[in-house]
């Protein structure tokens, strides 16, 4: 391998959730609520559907394509909310955003191999590919409360590409 | 727009009609290096009474460039592809074309009498550049295009057209790799435009950067071309006069490495 860094951004468990995603697929079953995510400018997408019973996720599935890093991280996400109260799972979102921000997860967030993450953080031209997932799923939840309309989602502040 | 990359000039012939007011093309691929018949789609729309628009900006910097042969109205190209800064070009028109048109902007050294009643423009072509210019910008194109032509239009293309054949045939020889665009390297521009399989293009891009590669990853601000080769996005390795063989072995060395890195990888 040719840097520490790089290997710190592609951690063995992310290329393992790369080549072996967690809850890919259709849900068996009716979905509470959905949303998609697109960072249309480097092709990462990402489709959640999530079924929430007693205010718990009780099973949700993701699908899409894109680059290593968007994929594990959808693979990891599911993974760490599945049987977590939606405010829970909510608590996650931010906990991951602050995560990429900073470089290390909140104290009170115990996110086991979502650590393997934590490399992204050096990488700011990937943050979005890491966040596209976090992001599309707090849009599920806040549609499923009726708090907002489940719009597409993207973590791509960029508004054009450059030839 | 063919498999290989190259347009479908029957449907070009289809699609220019009466109704055709500007035929706007660009003359070398950004996202797979093809060069476009530019004189041969320049003659259909002038048959049918239309103007011609070609972006040179992939062009002009690589290879000679003639806008009577093209038969281009405007040509225009960009400064930071061709060694001069960021933010200037050039918008070539024809005279005629250029004296039949009102000008876009009003500004500093665009007119010539200014009255409450009426105003009349400077000449071509100070009344179509309103305002201060970029003019320490356009002095450093200017001393970039000084430089090439120096070096010599031809020596740059026949540079680079022995890097992208031995590029083509390196890169095609990696297991997994697959180039987009014409196989003739005289048919393209400096661009090799590849996918490997199972590895997102930006995942090829991290690898290579960590080897001190530098290629664009993205869908170049050409998603249909994208949609129609049904890839997400691809690498693309953008060849000029100071590239060598050597890095081109760089390249293939570094794109063997991301494939055993990934190796493994069927998503």
């Amino acid at each position: 391998m040719a840097s520490i860094e790089l290997e710190e951004l592609y951690r063995e468990i992310l290329l393992e959730h790369y080549r072996s995603p967690r809850n890919r697929g259709a849900l068996d079953g009716a979905a509470s609520c959905a949303a998609d995510g697109a960072n249309p400018l480097c092709g990462d997408e990402v489709h959640l559907d999530v079924r929430v019973e007693d205010g718990r996720i009780a099973d949700i599935r993701f699908a899409g394509s894109g680059c290593s890093i968007s994929q594990a991280s959808s693979s990891l996400m599911t993974e760490y909310v599945k049987g977590r109260t939606i405010e829970e799972a909510l608590r996650g979102v931010e906990a991951f955003q602050e995560m990429m921000v900073k470089g290390a997860a909140p104290a009170d967030v115990d996110f086991g191999d979502i650590e393997a993450l934590i490399g992204v953080a050096k990488f700011p031209a990937r943050v979005k590919c890491a966040s596209l997932a976090w992001k599309t799923l707090e849009q599920a939840l806040r549609s499923a409360s009726g708090r907002e309309p489940a719009a597409a989602v993207t973590t791509d502040e960029r508004m054009a590409g450059n030839a | 727009m063919l498999p290989d990359g190259t347009l479908d000039m029957d449907e070009a012939r289809r699609l220019i009609t009466d109704r055709t007011r500007l035929l706007s093309v660009t003359h070398v691929s950004n996202a797979l290096g093809t060069i476009v018949p530019v004189r041969e789609l320049a003659d259909l729309a002038h048959a049918r009474g239309a103007l011609v628009c070609v972006d040179a900006a992939q062009s002009a910097p690589h290879m000679p460039v003639d806008v009577e042969a093209l038969g281009a109205d405007f040509l225009a190209f960009s400064g930071h592809k061709m060694l001069g800064p960021t933010g200037t070009g050039v918008l070539w028109a024809r005279r005629a074309v250029l004296e039949a048109m009102e000008p876009m902007f009003g500004g500093g050294d665009m007119i010539l009498t200014v009255a409450l009643e009426q105003s009349t423009w400077n000449d071509i072509p100070h009344r179509f550049e309103a305002g201060t210019p970029h003019i320490a910008g356009v002095i450093g194109l200017g001393k970039a295009i000084d430089y090439l032509e120096t070096l010599g239009m031809e020596e740059i293309r026949r540079h680079e057209v022995e890097l992208v054949d031995y590029a083509l045939r390196r890169l095609g020889d990696v297991p997994g790799v697959t180039i987009f665009g014409p196989p003739d390297p005289k048919a393209r521009g400096g661009v090799v435009s590849f996918e490997l399989e199972g590895v997102h293009p930006h995942d090829i891009g991290q690898v290579l950067d960590s080897y001190g590669i530098a290629v664009r990853t993205g869908h170049h601000c050409a998603q249909p071309v994208m949609a129609a080769l049904d890839v997400p996005a691809t690498a693309r390795a953008s060849f000029y006069l100071y590239n060598t063989t050597d890095e081109v072995d760089a390249l293939v060395d570094g794109v063997r490495q991301t494939a055993k890195f990934f190796g493994g990888v069927s998503a």
